[in-house]
């Protein structure tokens, strides 16, 4: 086999794997985890000024 | 929680304090040389010539502006994405001085006239050396910050970063392969690429195109799908649309950079492989601006009152602007009208002031009063100039480019009926001028408005201090 069939199959591999990563990024299972992820940086807010954060327990 | 942890704001605020002052010298040099097109009398010193401060005003708005503000909102993101303060604080100090160190470098060998010849890779191997020992300690330091994360997922702005961190290793450790050459001692350093001919003009824009592709893009989607969402107070619009955008980013780029060789030495295959792949771009590309644009679908409003997503979205406004006529640009028949004119220096700025430097400076707005323990910035009327300031001077530059590149391509391929050329080199620049007054007039507002925010900056500083926010337990974990 010539190194020419190695990088024509690589190529073929390669936009397989991102169809797949499209599938899967798409699939319904993945959905709850998305919206879950996607409040991330809203869930991080703390006291602009240090204080208590909307995280900690009182002390 | 109950420990006062808290998150690492020190080398975040260091990082963010030398963006506006990198931003403010870059964008000088920038004005410098643009008025030297104009007036070529101000090449006064070899030292302060064109082809000597040309690399340096490159080299400092992307690496020293570009680079302090995505070392700052990486850091920034990374740990409070992941609920857990920077691992190895050391060795993020160590990120910030050893930076600095290389800009300071960078700033007297350019001048000095110590080059390696290729483009955005100027600095010569001791320089070279140093990034990669500071590269890897930013790897290092951000990576281990992602191990030791509080929460399962990892949230997709640092997916953008950690493409950007190890894109931009590979890049560099292949590009600056060279032999130093020690005959005049390691003072005065001299290498030669490790490549030659086309292979090296080849690798040069892999690493080039590259270099516009994950430290100018990636890293600056990074900021995007983190601070948009902050500064909007809603969720990015699409989640899975963002991962996908990461992917398709990571397999299409890397494949781009032959558009810079259109017609030359560079095999006609290899030519068409990366206009290809420059088109298909445009696929990614506008899915990460529409999904960063319609993240403010539903609060539209807050647009009319909020300088810092002013500068957000239209900062988007630009990447699709740009992301789209890099694409054109790279058809070849396209190419051989705008190769090697202004119309190319117009496109680079429309991306890295419209869309790089606009991003970077809103999220710069967002974390500067933060760290400094102010709820916001101390003028945002001032903010407003800047924005106004900093929009107009964009579109007078990108306009003015536009034209003046069109006009230098017609002239150059214009023939008469013998078969001589119409003109001769001198008589398109000449035709020039009027057209590089108005963007020395463009990037002179566009410095302006860098001025205003480092007044804006010191206004802030001076009248908060400087805090650490304590570290803040994951959500549904209290």
């Amino acid at each position: 086999m010539d190194i020419n069939d190695l990088r024509s199959i690589i190529t073929v591999l390669a936009f397989l794997a991102f169809m797949g990563i499209v599938w899967w990024a798409y699939s319904d299972r993945r959905k709850k985890t998305y919206d879950e992820a996607a409040r991330m940086p809203l869930d991080d807010d703390s006291p602009l000024v240090p204080g208590k954060g909307a995280g900690q327990a009182d002390n | 929680m109950q420990s006062q942890a808290t998150y690492n704001y020190k080398v975040v605020r260091q990082f963010a304090v030398m963006t506006v002052i990198w931003g403010i010298v870059g964008m000088l040099v920038g004005v410098i040389i643009a008025a030297q097109l104009v007036w070529p009398e101000l090449n006064v010193h070899e030292f302060l010539s064109y082809g000597r401060l040309r690399p340096l005003h490159t080299n400092a708005v992307i690496f020293a502006f570009g680079g302090c503000a995505l070392f700052s909102t990486s850091y920034y993101c990374v740990q409070r994405t992941s609920h857990t303060p920077l691992f190895a604080p050391g060795l993020a100090a160590f990120t910030f001085w050893g930076w600095q160190l290389i800009i300071v470098l960078a700033a007297l060998s350019l001048p000095l006239g110590f080059t390696s010849g290729k483009e955005y890779a100027e600095l010569e191997w001791p320089i070279d050396l140093l990034i990669t020992v500071v590269w890897v300690s930013y790897a290092i330091v951000f990576f281990g910050t992602l191990v030791k994360r509080k929460v399962s997922h990892i949230y997709v702005a640092n997916w953008f970063f950690g493409g950007f961190i190890l894109t931009v290793a590979l890049l560099h450790l292949v590009n600056s392969a060279e032999i130093p050459v020690f005959a005049q001692g390691v003072l005065t350093p001299k290498s030669y690429s490790a490549y030659a001919g086309v292979q090296d003009a080849m690798i040069q824009w892999w690493y080039g195109h590259n270099a516009v592709g994950f430290f100018l893009t990636a890293g600056f989607l990074g900021m995007m799908y983190y601070f948009v969402p902050k500064q909007a107070g809603r969720p990015v619009y699409s989640y899975r649309l963002s991962v996908v955008h990461f992917w398709a980013l990571v397999f299409t780029y890397m494949w781009a950079g032959p558009h810079h060789l259109h017609y030359t030495a560079l095999p006609d295959w290899t030519q068409s492989i990366g206009m290809i792949f420059s088109l298909i771009l445009l696929a990614p590309s506008w899915g990460g601006m529409i999904n960063g644009i319609m993240t403010l679908s539903g609060a539209w409003h807050k647009l009319r009152d909020d300088p810092i997503l002013k500068f957000m979205i239209t900062s988007l406004s630009f990447y699709g602007m740009s992301t789209f006529e890099g694409p054109m640009m790279s058809i070849k028949t396209v190419n051989a009208l705008s190769h090697y004119t202004d119309w190319t220096v117009g496109h680079v700025h429309s991306g890295a002031l419209g869309w790089v430097a606009m991003i970077a400076i809103g999220c710069t707005y967002y974390i500067l009063p933060r760290v400094f323990g102010k709820t916001e910035m101390a003028s945002k009327k001032l903010i407003e100039t800047h924005f106004w300031v900093a929009t107009i001077g964009v579109v007078l530059y990108i306009a003015s480019m536009w034209i003046a590149g069109v006009m230098q391509g017609l002239m150059w391929r214009a023939t008469n009926v013998d078969g001589t050329l119409t003109y001769s080199f001198v008589e398109s620049v000449k035709a020039t001028y009027p057209f590089w007054t108005i963007r020395l007039l463009g990037g002179l507002l566009f410095l302006t408005g860098m001025i205003i925010m480092a007044y804006n900056m010191f206004l802030t500083m001076a009248a908060g201090k400087a805090t650490d926010a304590p570290v803040l337990e994951p959500a549904g974990a209290h």
